[in-house]
């Protein structure tokens, strides 16, 4: 991974991810940190770009920025009465305290590992060959996947109908 | 790929891309390190944006369908400003940059200037992958497809902010029914594209364009329904006529765009057609055969094919918006879920067992027109009756005015018998 | 200097970290979700790295995790969110702070 452009790349995205994820923490209005969390979608997405993995770079825009966000934001908008000022629980300083040890805990993990790594581009790593491992060797995930989200969408809507339609879709 | 008469010369106009490449090359002698890729981003912009993109933009978009829609509407088109209302695009710009842009007092400045730039985005970004003719793709990677349905998906969130940042009611009703509807009309537009993925075995534009042109057929005969789905589905996602509730002028003010004046609404206008434009350079690309004509293309550049399919895309744009009237929110989403979806996931079904039985005979050239023939005659057979076992019958005779009730349409919870 | 796998790990911790506490430390539940996302975003990055720079028979495994990954998450928010509304729609808050029903 030589070159001017992949390392000034990697220090842009590396500087808009975490810079938007301190946003999400810091901004004092809930939709403000929805747009940020948006940034860091995007900004994880060109990481991927960046580590040949193009097909999941597409899939996380399509699936976090197209769907989970706009998911988040229905749910901002949906309860309108809750409190939209993105204020801190009485438990916010033992978490922050916590989130800190365990970052000291990563970094010097990472840094003190002698990794073992590859010079090159690794060879299988087109989409024709995600799609061929995804129904030959990983196709129990993948079935047991599908009959997760099908439980999912079900579960959705089941917990967001009103009494009246329940009580019209009852069996009498 | 059949070899093409395209030469290395760099005045051979039928590859644009030649020049660019002795252009680049020149500088990459005289500039330091990276810097030739900011070259090669600003040529490619230059190149596709403003050369191709904005004056078809200009005229086809702004004067020829307002005119196109006026003849259709037995009225007469712009025809004041310049010959014909040729100047009509510039007047308007003229305007909109001379307008106050009012911003309301209690609105988030910040994201309300931000929404239109991010708007503008996707009609941008995504003439990147879509290729003009041979090696005339500025970039030409793996998964052009996705990239497509990963763009689109920006469009929702800059509709989003721009409806609530006006701190305004209606612009809030307005944005959440267009992301309700934009999320809805997705899920059948993946189903139908990944028919076409599935039938050519490639999810980028270049290997679409290299398989119609080894087949020799268009995709549109091998699948009418998928390029039927994707039309509906990217008329929604543009927000344009019958599916357009964004800009309901009737029903809620301006929907998501009431605060916006100057140049900031220009650009969502402008961008509503770049859009429309990009996505029917994409169908151009996918469906219709993308730069090749059945071999034409030897003589003919193949951009000058493109821009002709491009636009003749672009015209049932405007011809639906100019014939059909606006559908109602509700109606919108059924017919999303409960139609296209269904008849998408059938498409997929057919294509698949196609493909399969395509493979198992070794990818013959003549077994491909048998099943573009069976696939027309079984999309228009599934339409009708996926269409009358949901309910949808044509009105043989109306008489009298019926009552939304009795129509059919949505009853609330409180009344339904 | 060349981004190597260690750059990528370190992205990949801190944004994990600051994932973490936000879940802890947000009063919204709406808030909480938006942590989680960022969690799972930050095992993503950290499966595509491993897959990308270590040595491997089998280099595809990591992007068929990371597809699972973001199927499971998808699935999660729909589901979470939908609770979301559903104990708004009865206790008019999201405050985790104030849902303590449970509590003795």
């Amino acid at each position: 991974m030589d070159g001017f452009g992949v390392s000034l790349a990697f220090w842009v995205l590396a500087a808009i991810t975490l810079v938007a994820a301190a946003g999400v923490m810091v901004s004092r209005n809930l939709l403000h940190a929805v747009l940020f969390l948006i940034l860091t979608f995007v900004g994880v997405a060109g990481f991927f770009v960046l580590l040949s993995a193009d097909f999941i770079a597409m899939a996380q825009v399509i699936i976090y920025v197209g769907a989970i966000a706009v998911l988040v934001l229905f749910a901002v908008l949906l309860t309108p009465r809750a409190s939209r000022d993105n204020g801190e629980t009485r438990w916010a300083l033992p978490g922050m305290l916590l989130a800190v040890c365990l970052a000291a805990i990563f970094l010097f993990v990472i840094h003190d590992t002698a990794w073992k790594t590859r010079d090159g581009v690794p060879q299988g790593l087109s989409a024709s060959d995600l799609g061929t491992a995804l129904l030959t060797t990983w196709v129990v995930p993948f079935e047991i996947a599908s009959v997760l989200l099908t439980a999912a969408l079900v579960g959705a809507i089941m917990l967001t109908r009103s009494p009246e339609e329940e009580a019209e879709d009852a069996l009498a | 790929m059949t070899p093409f008469l395209v030469s290395d010369k760099w005045y051979d106009i039928r590859d644009l891309g030649n020049l660019s490449r002795a252009l680049l090359d020149a500088a990459d002698k005289v500039l330091p390190g990276g810097v030739v890729y900011v070259l090669a981003a600003l040529i490619g912009f230059v190149a596709s944006f403003l050369l191709f993109v904005l004056p078809s933009q200009l005229i086809i978009g702004v004067y020829g369908e307002r005119r196109i829609i006026g003849r259709m509407q037995s009225r007469l088109g712009p025809n004041r400003v310049g010959p014909f209302g040729l100047l009509q695009p510039i007047a308007d710009a003229i305007k909109l940059i001379q307008k106050e842009a009012l911003t309301p007092a209690q609105a988030d400045r910040v994201v309300m200037y931000i929404a239109p730039i991010i708007f503008v985005m996707p009609a941008v970004l995504l003439w990147a992958v879509i290729p003009f003719g041979e090696n005339m793709v500025i970039a030409d990677i793996p998964v052009s497809l996705m990239y497509f349905l990963a763009v689109s998906a920006l469009p929702v969130i800059a509709t989003f902010m721009a409806g609530w940042s006006s701190n305004n009611k209606y612009s809030l009703f307005g944005a959440m029914r267009i992301v309700s509807m934009a999320i809805s009309y997705e899920s059948p537009l993946v189903l139908a594209l990944l028919g076409a993925v599935v039938m050519s075995g490639t999810i980028s534009l270049s290997g679409m364009v290299a398989w119609a042109d080894q087949y020799t057929i268009w995709m549109v005969f091998v699948q009418p329904l998928a390029l039927v789905i994707y039309f509906i589905c990217v008329s929604a996602e543009l927000n344009r006529t019958p599916v357009d509730i964004a800009e309901a002028e009737s029903e809620i003010v301006a929907g998501y765009l009431t605060e916006y004046s100057g140049m900031k609404w220009g650009l969502f206008y402008g961008m509503d057609i770049g859009y429309a434009l990009a996505a029917s350079g994409f169908a151009a690309t996918v469906f219709l055969g993308g730069w090749t004509l059945f071999g034409l293309e030897k003589w003919v550049p193949g951009w000058m094919i493109f821009i002709g399919k491009t636009h003749l895309f672009y015209f049932l744009f405007i011809w639906t918006r100019g014939t059909l009237p606006r559908l109602r929110a509700d109606q919108l989403m059924a017919f999303a879920w409960k139609f296209l979806l269904p008849l998408g996931v059938f498409n997929l079904l057919i294509v698949s067992t196609e493909r399969m039985l395509w493979a198992e005979q070794d990818y013959a050239k003549g077994l491909i027109y048998v099943f573009a023939l069976v696939n027309i005659v079984l999309s228009v057979g599934l339409v009708y009756a996926w269409a009358r076992f949901n309910g949808y019958r044509p009105e043989r005779s109306p008489t009298r005015p019926r009552l939304v009730k009795q129509a059919g349409g949505y009853i609330p919870v409180g009344e339904r018998p | 200097m060349t981004p190597g796998i260690e750059h990528f790990l370190t992205v990949g911790a801190l944004l994990f970290c600051l994932g973490l506490a936000i879940a802890l430390s947000k009063r919204n539940a709406v808030g909480v979700l938006m942590g989680v996302e960022l969690m799972l975003n930050a095992v993503n990055l950290t499966l595509i790295t491993f897959s990308r720079f270590t040595v491997s028979p089998n280099p595809i495994a990591g992007h068929t995790f990371v597809v699972f990954v973001l199927t499971v998450a998808a699935a999660e928010a729909a589901v979470a969110l939908a609770l979301a509304v559903a104990v708004y729609r009865n206790r008019e808050t999201i405050d985790v702070d104030r849902l303590n029903l449970l509590r003795s």
